[in-house]
């Protein structure tokens, strides 16, 4: 009998070209996106005057610097408008597919990838980006990698990897109204830290990811990396094949019936060991947000502030303490009613079009008491979300209906928070300057930010829903 | 790339956990060419006010921490972005290693791949070099250990990651001897998968 292997167990095995002595295993990667970011990695390869190994499975995509406004014109600043024509330079020597900025189809790269069908179970994906994780929700083995590494990937085609530990999240139970996949990744990641999962490659389990939409766990193995994960899978399944169908670059015809077989006999061996198991219990998460400075420091939003007086060593209330000061918040006061100055729907943890249809849901027919912006995830999803009518909810509510990119989650492109300034947002990362030096951040999910947006502050979704259906 | 072996120099603390990569070096400085050296710009917005003058009581700011090549930080440094313009700005700013109780996965082959060393420690270890610094350290690579004030620390280091550093190896040479069972490796996959090539 041969002994019973998981997800990444398989995947990882149909891709290991060697194994060093050392015990590092020689991956072929499948799919390699570059965006205008992965400049360095280009240089480096120029450098050796090296060429792409396979130009067909390497895909650009201009997201983390481009305007979301004004999109047609010349891009004003000098800085960015080189790196977006670097890389339209470096997809034309190079021969590679570019969705770049004048492309229908244009968007972040973790939305692009899915969406297009370029994202498929069983295959390996890498990019020069952290958040690259989000694909393994359809059963992908999918990590961010470094300038360095990125060139032995355009030079190759393949990565040197250490394979992950083993861990494993199980969601059971039922979500209750107004909670979704975000709060389930900040629950855990509240729970075991910003580090918690370091070193591991996580698959999520349980009937709550078996009951998640594809946009729902494109969202929860997009955080993966903020609880310090290598990786996040999800095991492909019907609502996986559903999704994938018809999408332009996935298989066709016999051969799609063909990978649907194998994509199924992925799944975890049921016998198949975990290096770590954990539980966790949806009917006990509520909406959730964050309040200091790392996506570890999450709590209900029903919850109080925590008070460094009351942590249980000083370097823990020290960290309290100097992230309290930085966000400007009180100890010991509820969570509820804290002001925001802005909000901000978007990135790519959720600007898919369920993340817009969640926020439109709560959105619809009241106003924002603050301003912010929307940024889809992609220019497909900002063509349906405008069919859809979700555009002229958030126009009418007050909200900005801007182009897609990553926009102020990071803040390459100039789309920021002001300092002081106190953000309600989707995005992944509170951290001190993210969002713009002396920006304050609170992560949440798209409906929280949109009943931020109704109250002014900082504010629990659920009675705002009345009866209205939050996918 | 530099091997590293052993090193000889001055520590410097840097008392916080979560130190990620967007405090390392925030996100509007990364589109400067690496040839204009990155050092500037590490720990940019906590080593400066407002104003952009520097912190007198920032760590690094201190005249007892000039031209210090060891850092000493709290858990999970390194985490968040995959950004490898942590790394330019540390190894521009002269640090060859980092001491901490846990790193983020991927600065941590990042840091590898530039020579730098990540070096675990527990972190009472860690709390007694963050009570002594700014002091003269030794980091010992072969030995593992890491001696300051007149006491000797061991350290963790993937041994993957030991061997790299310690011989400077590159990836894309190593991989350069790897070529035909690439290649055959390719043509299999593209057998078995064909639908991953576009036509």
């Amino acid at each position: 009998m041969t002994t019973p292997r998981t997800l990444l167990d398989k995947v990882w095995a149909a891709h290991e070209i060697a194994v060093r002595d050392d015990g590092t295993s020689l991956l072929f990667i499948d799919r390699h996106f570059v965006h205008e970011g992965s400049h360095h990695a280009f240089r480096k390869l120029a450098e050796r005057g090296m060429s792409l190994a396979e130009p067909g499975l390497t895909f650009g995509v201009a997201d983390h610097y481009v305007p979301t406004r004004g999109r047609g014109a010349p891009i004003a600043d000098a800085s960015i408008a080189r790196m977006v024509r670097t890389l339209d330079e470096n997809a034309a020597r190079h021969g590679f597919r570019l969705y770049g900025l004048d492309d229908s189809r244009q968007g972040i790269v973790h939305v692009v990838g899915p969406e297009q069908g370029l994202t498929l179970p069983g295959t390996t994906i890498v990019c020069g980006d952290s958040h690259t994780s989000t694909h393994g929700a359809l059963g992908a083995i999918a990590f961010g990698i470094g300038a360095t590494e990125v060139a032995h990937v355009l030079a190759t085609q393949t990565i040197w990897q250490k394979k992950p530990a083993r861990m494993r999240i199980v969601v059971d139970g039922r979500l209750g109204p107004g909670v979704g996949a975000k709060d389930v990744a900040l629950a855990w990641i509240g729970e075991l830290g910003a580090d918690g999962a370091r070193g591991h490659a996580i698959e999520y389990a349980g009937s709550v990811v078996r009951d998640l939409s594809v946009e729902g766990r494109l969202t929860l193995c997009n955080l993966s990396i903020e609880g310090g994960g290598r990786l996040g899978m999800v095991a492909p399944d019907g609502t996986t094949l559903a999704w994938l169908a018809g999408r332009p670059e996935a298989p066709t015809g016999s051969a799609f019936d063909r990978a649907c077989e194998e994509w199924l006999a992925l799944a975890s061996d049921p016998d198949a060991a975990f290096d770590r198991d954990i539980t966790l219990s949806a009917d006990a998460i509520a909406p959730i947000v964050t309040w200091g400075t790392s996506p570890e420091d999450a709590l209900p939003i029903t919850a109080r502030i925590p008070d460094p007086s009351l942590a249980d060593d000083p370097a823990r209330a020290e960290r309290i303490r100097a992230a309290l000061d930085y966000m400007g918040l009180a100890p010991g006061r509820p969570l509820e009613g804290t002001p925001v100055d802005r909000v901000f729907i978007g990135s790519c943890t959720n600007s898919r079009i369920e993340d817009l249809r969640a926020a439109a849901a709560v959105l619809a027919g009241r106003r924002a008491k603050v301003p912010g912006m929307v940024s889809p995830g992609s220019s497909l999803v900002k063509v349906q979300a405008e069919e859809e009518g979700l555009d002229r909810i958030f126009v009418e509510a007050g909200l900005d209906w801007v182009a897609s990119g990553c926009s102020m989650c990071v803040g390459m492109n100039g789309d920021i928070v002001a300092p002081g300034e106190r953000c309600a947002s989707t995005t992944n990362r509170n951290f001190r300057g993210r969002q713009g030096p002396g920006a304050r951040t609170h992560l949440m999910s798209p409906a929280m930010v949109a009943a931020a947006a109704v109250a002014g502050t900082l504010a629990d979704v659920r009675p705002m829903l009345d009866g209205r259906p939050v996918p | 790339m530099t091997p590293f072996t052993r090193h000889e120099g001055t520590a410097v603390g840097l008392p916080f956990e979560n130190v990620d990569t967007d405090q390392i070096i925030p996100a509007r400085f990364m589109a400067t060419p690496r040839s204009e050296g990155y050092g500037r710009f590490l720990l940019h917005d906590l080593r400066h006010d407002e104003a952009g003058a520097a912190r007198p009581d920032f760590p690094l700011n201190r005249a007892d921490a000039a031209g210090a090549s060891v850092l000493v930080a709290r858990r999970n440094f390194g985490g968040g972005s995959s950004r490898e313009a942590a790394v330019y700005a540390l190894v521009d700013a002269g640090i060859r290693a980092v001491l901490a109780p846990s790193f983020g996965d991927i600065f941590c082959g990042n840091a590898v791949a530039n020579g730098l060393l990540p070096a675990r420690l527990d972190p009472d270890a860690i709390e007694a070099l963050l009570a002594m610094a700014p002091c003269p350290v030794v980091v010992d690579l072969d030995a593992t250990t890491v001696e300051a004030g007149g006491r000797r620390f061991g350290f963790e280091i993937d041994p993957v990651f030991r061997v790299k550093l310690s011989n400077g190896w590159d990836d894309i040479d190593l991989t350069a001897s790897w070529g035909e069972r690439i290649a055959a490796f390719t043509a299999e996959r593209r057998a078995r998968a064909p639908w991953l090539w576009r036509t």
